[in-house]
């Protein structure tokens, strides 16, 4: 499938989900779905859909 | 008879003056200086910097995550048993607003937001219409909102009534170090608002933390002062102390403006 990932598109294996997307250190990290914060907890079961956009954010420096 | 100095700026030690606690939607914060981290050249000062500052939270941003992204900033914060206020900086509208603090409330745990809403990307100032806007809308659901604001007193009461937990008007644009443009303003703002006002921007130096205090603002907020000094950490040092000076030069009772000179010595005895 066909997602969009911080702007960009990208493919998704079937079956993917929120997490798959999500740096291996996602310390101080956190996804939107479609416009909607996935909460941490469901960030393991939250399935991907195709043309899903998908934002992933960290903190970084800044004032 | 010379007043007696006031006890509670004294230290249980009998030391050196010390501030009063700054209190914020119920929480007691360490320090009345709030240090930004953005713009620091390398991570690997960080630490010294906030050992100098001892800053009361420290703000980060959230952004599109790179490959090359890591906890190291959060860990080093955490480490220093800081706490983490999350910004929404670069934020153009109340939507980007809101679902960047709701992000940052995810992945930090914290409800505690910096609520930036710019009107566009060369001032940097705020967007009075969707700033309040956002407010309301993060106070409805549960965030405890500090706005990065203009020095209005009439903008700063409308964010109070939204709810917002502090005000944080600037002193000048962001990353410009000119300091407090207009202190009649921010003097009047102060008077205008019940809740703590953090002066947020255009610091440069330890004098604009000091005048910022001195006018009645409740803490000071530096990133670019510190974080692009020549000597971040002697910088950071410097405006804690610039923040410790002001609020005791508030609290000491300044003499009034005169616009004529007025002897200290006697005028009496002198010599013919």
């Amino acid at each position: 499938m066909r997602i969009t990932v911080n702007g960009n598109r990208t493919e998704a294996p079937d079956g993917a989900v929120v997490a798959d997307l999500l740096p291996p250190d996602c310390r101080g990290s956190a996804a939107a779905l479609n416009g909607a914060v996935v909460p941490r907890g469901r960030l393991g079961d939250t399935a991907l859909s195709d043309g899903d956009v998908l934002e992933v954010v960290t903190a970084v420096q800044g004032g | 008879m010379s007043t007696p100095p006031d006890r509670s700026l004294r230290s249980r030690s009998g030391g050196e003056p010390q501030m009063s606690a700054l209190t914020i939607a119920g929480r007691t914060l360490a320090s009345r200086l709030f240090l930004g981290t953005g713009g620091l050249p390398s991570l690997a000062v960080l630490p010294d910097v906030l050992d100098a500052a001892r800053p009361g939270l420290v703000t980060v941003s959230m952004r599109r995550t790179s490959s090359t992204a890591s906890g190291g900033l959060l860990d080093l914060v955490r480490k220093a048993g800081l706490p983490v206020l999350p910004n929404t900086a670069g934020c153009l509208s109340a939507r980007e607003a809101v679902l960047t603090a709701e992000l940052a409330r995810e992945a930090l745990g914290t409800d505690w937001v910096k609520l930036e809403v710019i009107g566009d990307e060369t001032s940097l100032l705020p967007d009075a219409v969707e700033l309040v806007d956002a407010a309301e809308k993060l106070v409805r659901s549960g965030f405890t909102v500090l706005p990065y604001t203009t020095d209005d007193p009439v903008l700063a009461r409308r964010l109070e009534d939204a709810g917002c937990a502090a005000v944080m008007p600037l002193g000048s644009p962001i990353g410009s170090g000119l300091g407090v443009l207009n202190p009649h303003a921010l003097e009047s703002l102060v008077a205008a608002v019940d809740v703590p006002v953090v002066l947020d921007a255009g610091v440069g130096t330890a004098s604009d933390a000091a005048l910022a205090m001195e006018l009645g603002c409740s803490a000071v907020l530096a990133a670019t002062a510190v974080t692009r000094a020549d000597d971040p950490v002697a910088m950071a040092r410097a405006l804690r102390l610039g923040v410790e000076a002001g609020y005791a030069a508030r609290g000491a009772g300044r003499i009034p403006r005169r616009a004529v000179a007025r002897a200290s010595s006697p005028m009496e005895g002198r010599i013919a």
